[in-house]
């Protein structure tokens, strides 16, 4: 007997996630988490493969999104591909009602999403620095010898948080290394540096957005109960992170899904088959005028089934998917 | 003589027709590319912004094809604009190229300087020459700008993708062969009426959406990353508040004979911004408040990264935003060209309008909606 259920991915730059909601109750019924490792459709049919071997979903609509969404859509046969910030926006206010503000950290960008009476009103994105991701938060704990796990454990129990810079991350580096050479503790330490993220998060992407509860926080950086106080602090409002954080993006892309199949009727799905297919991605440089694109044909089982990239739409293919970006 | 000057849009049509009826050999620099940039960058201050950079690019792309002499707008006020001809021509001084500029000053501001410039271009080719180039290049800008305008009108509603794209694209190209007024007006009649046909008929309503911000920017693709065409393929209808026709009419022939005022957009800016910063500043302002009023569903405000107008017109937005309920998207560019990150804010962005549009809300017993 096997289970209907929607499926969302999320293909990130870090991360692929993959989210199974139950097509009745809508709630998580499994979720996959894997590294993108620089080749999302290896990835992909890696992650595909662990859902197909347990043998007990059919999947009746599938949404996708993340940074290589359009990717996602065409090898997976996929009903809506989205844009990540309304995926976060569709997620939240399924698990939170009445949320008015996302705050979403993941690993290469940060965005906030300020939304009223359920529908998004406003929406930033980190622009020209990176400073409060991920990938930064990791790098110091690798510097410091601590697990990411267990860094926002450790930052809970500063008393006395250490002031750190938080315009940039070479300045914010060079403070904490000063700060661990005068002999504060590593708590204080961490402690220092959650609220300068959260400093810098406020002051750039949350320039100018008035901030009204409920907050809800996630992305992989939510994992962090340090920086989860630190916005508290900060915002003197509670700051809610939802269960199935990790994975909003897939979720919201799933929710999606579900919309579109109530409308449109039946999937576009191709079916578990797709990991065992083999796939090349070849791109190439048309030099049919002087705007020199680069084209990307994606191959499967030596047919071509998608091809992106131009300006004037030559190459681009006949399917829905080959338009710049595949709005939808 | 061989003239080389840096891309702005389609302006390349317009100067072609001028310079080539003065019988200057003309050197048009390739189209912006990445490798256009690669050089800008390498040559110009890190912290210019990116109109400069380009320039720099295009010149030495159009040097390495033979030209000695470089054309470029000189001007005063807050913008750096200004001073970008003197800039440029230092830059390339100091990598041994020696090429000789004539800047175009505005006659108002330094009439001297603008007559010293004017009489070689005049020389030249004779007074005949000089009036029948600038009637070929007034009417082959007028003729780009319409046919853009047309583009942008149908883009979002054609029935087959891309297509308008192609027929504007070769639509400009026969441009630059047409050597008449007549013949231009009647290829730029014909060709909008073919855009025209592209239209399906049972295409919905778009969304409108205005696009306003620093002129460079609006106007070169490669700069805003095809910003236009994208937010076509979205199903958005563009209005590009910036058009050079306006611009050279109010800015240099009115405001010579001291006809024009900004008045209209400092009475249309009142309440946020009282006096010209200088570049587009007040226009981007000015132009969201009467866009508003007009029932377009959006603004999109781009800029260089470093501008100094915009960046006090990217302060101000956000309140306009508020009082008059119209979202707006400020978007920064600069040296990246990677297209995903502007592709997902123009997705969301059009995401935002299109559920506002629907009232949000939209509850239907089966499905899922947002809220």
């Amino acid at each position: 007997m096997t289970a209907p259920v929607y499926l969302g991915v999320d293909v990130g730059s870090v991360s692929t996630n993959l989210v199974l909601l139950d097509a009745h109750s809508l709630e998580v019924a499994d979720k996959v988490y894997v590294r993108t490792q620089g080749q999302p459709i290896r990835t992909l049919q890696r992650a595909m493969a662990k859902i197909a071997r347990k043998n007990q979903w059919q999947i009746v609509g599938v949404g996708t999104t993340g940074s290589a969404r359009q990717l996602a859509g065409v090898i997976l046969g996929a009903d809506v591909v989205k844009n990540e910030i309304t995926a976060h926006a569709v997620a939240a206010l399924h698990v939170e009602k009445g949320v008015q503000t996302i705050i979403e950290i993941g690993g290469q960008d940060s965005k906030m999403i300020i939304l009223r009476d359920g529908v998004v009103s406003d929406f930033a994105m980190n622009t020209v620095c990176a400073a409060g991701t991920g990938s930064f938060l990791d790098q110091q704990a690798a510097r410091l010898g601590i697990p990411i796990q267990d860094f926002g454990r450790i930052a809970l129990r500063s008393r006395h948080p250490v002031r750190i810079a938080g315009r940039c991350t070479v300045f914010a580096e060079s403070d904490m290394i000063h700060k661990q050479q005068l002999g504060h503790s590593l708590a204080d330490i961490l402690a220092g540096l959650c609220d300068a993220m959260v400093r810098n998060y406020l002051t750039n992407v949350g320039k100018g957005k008035e901030i009204r509860p409920k907050i809800v926080f996630q992305g992989g950086v939510a994992a962090n109960q340090g920086m989860r106080r630190a916005f508290e602090a900060a915002l003197n409002a509670e700051v809610i992170v939802p269960r199935h954080f990790d994975v909003m993006g897939a979720i919201g892309a799933a929710l999606l899904a579900s919309e579109t199949i109530c409308r449109e009727g039946a999937t576009r799905f191709h079916g578990f088959e797709i990991t065992e297919s083999v796939y090349q991605n070849h791109s190439w440089e048309c030099q049919d005028c002087s705007n020199q694109c680069e084209i990307v044909d994606i191959v499967k089982d030596g047919r071509i089934i998608a091809s992106w990239g131009s300006r004037c739409g030559k190459t681009d293919s006949s399917s829905e998917y080959g338009m710049l970006g595949a709005g939808n | 003589m061989k003239i080389t000057f840096p891309h702005m849009g389609n302006l390349y049509i317009a100067i072609e027709a001028l310079l080539s009826e003065l019988k200057f050999d003309l050197i048009i620099p390739p189209p912006s590319s990445k490798r256009t940039l690669t050089l800008g960058t390498k040559y110009s201050p890190e912290t210019i912004c990116l109109p400069l950079k380009l320039g720099v690019g295009n010149f030495l792309e159009g040097i390495e094809l033979g030209a000695d002499t470089g054309l470029m707008v000189g001007g005063r006020g807050p913008c750096r604009l200004g001073y970008y001809a003197a800039l440029q021509q230092e830059i390339l001084y100091d990598l041994g190229k020696e090429i000789e500029f004539i800047v175009l000053d505005h006659p108002k501001e330094d009439f001297v300087r603008f007559k010293s410039q004017i009489i070689p271009l005049i020389k030249a080719g004779g007074v005949k020459a000089l009036a029948k180039g600038l009637a070929l290049a007034w009417e082959k800008l007028v003729a780009v700008e319409k046919l853009e305008r047309t583009a942008h009108y149908v883009r979002p509603r054609e029935a087959r993708p891309k297509a308008a794209t192609q027929v504007l694209n070769r639509a400009l190209q026969k441009l630059r062969h047409t050597n008449t007024v007549g013949g231009i007006r009647k290829l730029c009649r014909q060709e909008c009426d073919h855009l025209r046909d592209l239209i399906d008929r049972n295409a919905q309503e778009p969304l409108k959406v205005g696009v306003v911000g620093e002129i460079y920017t609006i106007l070169e693709p490669f700069a805003n990353l095809d910003l236009e065409e994208r937010l076509g393929y979205l199903g958005v209808e563009v209005l590009r508040t910036v058009s050079l026709v306006q611009w050279l009419k109010n800015n240099l022939i009115l405001s010579s004979l001291g006809l024009y005022s900004n008045r209209w957009l400092r009475i249309n800016a009142r309440g946020y911004l009282h006096a010209s910063v200088g570049g587009h500043g007040l226009e981007s302002v000015a132009r969201t408040v009467a866009l508003a009023g007009q029932g377009y569903d959006g603004i999109i405000h781009i800029l260089p990264f470093t501008c100094m107008p915009e960046i006090v017109a990217q302060c101000i937005l956000p309140n306009v935003s508020v009082d008059y309920q119209i979202p707006v998207l400020s978007l920064v560019v600069d040296e990246h060209t990677g297209e995903t990150g502007f592709q997902t804010r123009l997705e969301a962005f059009v995401d935002l309008l299109s559920r506002r549009g629907q009232g949000g809300l939209q509850h239907d017993s089966a499905c899922i909606s947002w809220s």
